[in-house]
């Protein structure tokens, strides 16, 4: 009884911490417009065929750069005569896919290394983060190129060239996270009291570097949609003919004169996803903690 | 030349934040002579500090205003000045100096170039020469090796040489008036006898008369002709320095006077304080605003804010209970008395 | 601080190494035979034969990596195939381009974001700040290379002010070189503009309600003075950094804006090359970049010094 009274407690203390979470992010009327954001462009993603009025990737010779509301098209056709509404909708599902497909994988791979770095210090450690320097000693978007010449056009390859850009920022910061843990008195208790490194770091390391990851994944994925939306601009992203944000721009650019809006839309997709994401993400730092420097 | 020097006259500040108006200070009048030196004392949050800052003009605009009152500097009305009128007096004829040397001076200049800058800007000389009077300056506050100095940034200094470097810069243009806002409080007791010390002897070299900001009676013993005790943004005695040493009359300037240290106790000093705190003060006050910390407070006091009066030749007090009709004895100390055990 | 510099000139050849390294194996995951990749497939096998020989390709993947990691270490960058001339004269040709379109977008980012970023924590919470909040929000969130496009759709193909494309040649006048100039710099400048002036006006909130800034007002200095000395000099820092970040970037050959432009700078030729499957140029353009980098960064942390007299370097380092 008095057990399942104080597991009760500790789940209320939780909930309310939670709570309190979720109250101050709806609160910050910012933060809310961007989760609002975020849950719209996550529902249109997964519900992408009810959405779409035609098939993404169909096309129809005669009906080619229709305009706004034409024929039953809502934004239009393209060059293709694809319709311009549907390739938006499916174009989500890339941004989505490929926002948080990198960014777990720079994140998993990039908070395995910056535990060891950190937790093993050393030889570990100026091994691990001079390669992360090497990583990170040109632009992220021309490593991103270079990987994606490499690899060949596809949706798994673009998740992995953006991801592995991704290691060497979420390396850091666990890194330094870890560091400043470490030092931490009750750590020091456990490891005398003879816990191994895995629990010390899975049970007290991680978890108390969970704020700052998350706040810092929230921005990669604004970072990473971009990401992607750039390499399918530049030919280098998802196979075509796949819908893809970067790619309709692509499309559209050569068609600024007679159908604008091709190049334009897009563009204000990538643009408003993005600041959603960013608002969010700034909302979330303020809400865990305002003075965490990321 | 008038020997009069300041005359404030009602001075009124406000600090508005969204709909709330604080009062920070209500209704403060002095004077202050040629070379004469004036205390303002009180607790954190009497008012003190803002009244000195109002002097300059420097409270920050919004939120703080200026809602009343007239500051006359030599008969002129600072209020009424131009921003450029205003800087010209600003670090010439009045100066300033702040309570915490460490971060007064700006860490990314070198000190010669931070006293050379106030001396360039209100006299006309030449580079060498500035930087002849700034070596001379670090000379006069007792900075050894001046020309050695002179290009070392603040973070190179104590904290009692930085707040000389901090005197050099106030007087460097020979102002007429220092305000000094608790310049000793943030030193070691020994460093802060010497700051005082170096203070009196520069005074009188220049000729400057000293506001001294203070929370430390101590301080105003030393080296003030007058005191000017603050509540709540509201002056509640007014004198010199005798009168208010050998004969204070308002019930908080009595509360002041018990809580300094006794330098005789030595391990379990006695060290006494005013129960309650000042009140929030934005909020509208009615009555004598010390009226719920005092021990002596009645009806009247919590429904009629009293008068200044002057009680005595140079000596004003706003208690219901102390004017030329009555006076209040005061209780002994041992009535609100509290050890403290210094550790 | 001298001896701060070397060490950090010696540091930057681990960095250069592994950078070397990376580029050497990715370049070296390409399936199957790069030669056979660069020819195309029209190529004869006597052709590829010759060329796998020519560039090395027979020997073990260790012995490859040491003449290649040789010939760098010489200053060797190799010859280009199909640009049929030494990668050094490549990136000579192209990298001032590059430089003079950093250059101008630096500018504007500088003049635009800075000032703003001062006016914005100067009026904390007025309507200036609101609308600045917003600007550099949109600013640091803006897909650059739709930004180009729109730029190009409005001012050039609707009004025709500016070409839309390439670069103008001094011969034919300054007005003709700027003109070309322009909108590429403004789809550069954008980002940058904004972060500066995001992170000016955060750290100048730090600064501006600081002691010495009342200080400096207390002087009777004029409150331009007041900010913009006093109270900016200590702001810089995280500014220097952000800067630092960007000018490397920029002149790491800002990619997209140079393929929206056809500005004829690295980034453009880097695209070309991966275009061409030249991957002999895309491997020593990349290590040029990252010198690039490791140097811009070692002038960035000079300059911390320049800055702020407090930072003391390290060992044994004198300042």
């Amino acid at each position: 009884m008095a057990e399942s009274q104080a597991i009760l407690q500790t789940t209320d203390v939780v909930e309310t911490n939670e709570r309190s979470l979720f109250r101050k992010l709806i609160r910050n009327r910012f933060a809310a417009f961007g989760l609002f954001i975020m849950l719209l462009l996550i529902l249109t993603a997964i519900f992408a065929p009810v959405i779409a009025t035609h098939s993404p990737d169909k096309m129809n010779v005669t009906k080619t750069l229709l305009g706004i509301g034409a024929e039953g098209h809502l934004l239009g056709t393209d060059n293709y005569g694809r319709d311009i509404f549907s390739r938006l909708v499916y174009g989500a599902r890339i941004s989505i896919l490929v926002g948080l497909g990198a960014v777990l994988f720079g994140a998993v791979i990039g908070s395995l290394l910056g535990v060891i770095a950190g937790y093993f210090g050393g030889k570990f450690d100026s091994i691990i983060m001079r390669i992360m320097d090497g990583l990170s000693a040109f632009p992220f978007i021309l490593l991103a190129i270079t990987l994606m010449s490499v690899l060949g056009q596809g949706l798994m390859n673009v998740i992995i060239a953006i991801g592995i850009g991704n290691i060497p920022g979420f390396a850091r910061v666990v890194r330094g996270q870890v560091l400043s843990v470490k030092q931490s008195e009750y750590i020091e208790v456990t490891r005398s009291l003879g816990a191994k490194h895995s629990r010390i770091i899975f049970h007290h390391i991680l978890p108390n570097s969970i704020a700052p990851l998350i706040v810092y994944a929230t921005m990669s994925i604004a970072g990473a949609i971009i990401s992607e939306a750039s390499l399918s601009f530049l030919g280098l992203g998802v196979q075509p003919p796949t819908a893809s944000w970067g790619s309709m721009l692509q499309d559209g650019k050569n068609f600024l004169v007679l159908n604008p809006h091709m190049a334009t839309i897009p563009g204000l997709a990538i643009l408003i996803t993005v600041v959603g994401i960013n608002l969010f993400g700034d909302g979330l730092r303020d809400a865990l903690d305002p003075k965490m420097k990321v | 030349m008038s020997n009069e020097l300041l005359k404030v006259e009602n001075l009124e500040v406000q600090f508005k934040s969204g709909s709330t108006v604080t009062k920070a200070v209500n209704g403060v009048s002095f004077t202050l002579n040629r070379k004469e030196n004036i205390g303002i004392v009180g607790e954190s949050g009497s008012g003190k500090s803002v009244t000195a800052t109002s002097l300059l003009r420097l409270i920050p605009t919004p939120p703080g205003n200026i809602s009343g009152g007239k500051i006359l500097f030599e008969g002129k009305d600072l209020l009424t000045l131009s921003d450029k009128e205003m800087r010209d007096i600003r670090g010439n004829d009045i100066s300033m100096i702040f309570q915490d040397p460490l971060t007064s001076l700006n860490p990314v200049f070198s000190v010669g170039d931070q006293i050379m800058e106030s001396i360039k800007l209100h006299q006309k000389v030449s580079k060498k020469e500035a930087k002849q009077k700034a070596i001379q300056m670090l000379q006069l506050v007792g900075i050894p090796a001046p020309e050695k100095r002179l290009n070392m940034y603040p973070h190179e200094f104590s904290g009692g040489m930085r707040q000389r470097v901090m005197i050099a810069i106030a007087l460097s243009c020979n102002p007429k008036l220092l305000i000094a806002d608790e310049p000793t409080t943030a030193l070691d007791v020994t460093v802060q006898a010497q700051i005082l010390e170096l203070m009196k002897k520069l005074q009188d070299e220049f000729n400057t008369s000293i506001i001294m900001i203070t929370h430390d009676l101590g301080v105003v013993w030393e080296i003030c002709h007058k005191v000017l005790v603050m509540y709540a943004g509201n002056v509640i005695e007014y004198g010199t320095v005798e009168e208010i040493h050998d004969q204070p009359m308002h019930p908080y300037t009595w509360g002041l006077l018990d809580s300094q240290i006794t330098e005789s106790v030595e391990d379990h000093e006695m060290l006494t304080t005013i129960p309650g705190s000042p009140p929030d003060l934005r909020q509208e006050i009615k009555g004598c605003p010390f009226a719920p910390r005092c021990s002596y407070a009645r009806d009247i006091c919590f429904s009629k804010a009293p008068e200044m009066v002057e009680v005595k030749e140079k000596h004003f007090v706003a208690c219901h209970f102390q004017t030329k009709e009555t006076r209040l004895n005061r209780k002994e100390r041992s009535t609100h008395v509290r050890a403290v055990v210094k550790s | 601080m001298g001896k701060y510099i070397l060490g950090r000139i010696l540091n930057m050849i681990p960095t250069l190494l592994i950078v070397a390294i990376i580029i050497f194996l990715i370049t070296r995951m390409l399936p199957g035979n790069p030669a056979a990749v660069m020819l195309g497939p029209q190529a004869s096998a006597a052709e590829i034969e010759a060329l796998t020989e020519k560039l090395g390709l027979n020997d073990p993947l260790y012995i490859q990596f040491f003449d290649y990691i040789g010939n760098l270490l010489q200053g060797d960058l190799g010859n280009s195939l199909t640009y049929n001339m030494p990668i050094i004269d490549l990136i000579m040709e192209r990298f001032p381009n590059t430089v003079i379109l950093a250059a101008s977008a630096l500018l504007i980012a500088i003049i635009v974001g800075v000032p703003a970023g001062i006016i914005a924590a100067r009026k904390q919470n007025s309507i200036f700040d609101y609308a600045f909040t917003t600007f550099s929000l949109m600013g640091v969130s803006m897909p650059i290379f739709w930004l180009g496009i729109m730029l190009v759709l409005f001012f050039s193909v609707n009004l025709g002010w500016f070409p839309a494309t390439g670069m103008g040649s001094m011969d034919e006048g300054i007005g003709n070189f700027i003109s070309h100039l322009i909108l590429p710099s403004i789809a550069l400048a954008t980002i940058p503009t904004a972060q500066f002036a995001r992170i000016t006006r955060s750290s100048m909130l730090e600064v501006i309600s600081q002691d010495y800034v009342k200080t400096a007002r207390s002087k009777g200095l004029h409150e331009f003075f007041v900010i913009c000395k006093h109270a900016f000099k200590n702001a810089l820092t995280p500014l220097l950094t952000v800067l630092g970040l960007q000018i490397s970037s920029m002149l790491g050959g800002a990619v997209l804006t140079e393929t929206i432009f056809s500005w004829p700078g690295i980034g453009l030729l880097i695209i070309d090359a991966i275009g061409k499957r030249d991957f002999v140029v895309v491997q020593n353009m990349v290590i040029f970049i990252a010198l690039i980098y490791v140097v811009v960064n070692l002038l960035v942390d000079i300059s911390y010094k320049v800055v702020n007299p407090r930072i003391k370097y390290g060992k044994g380092g004198t300042n």
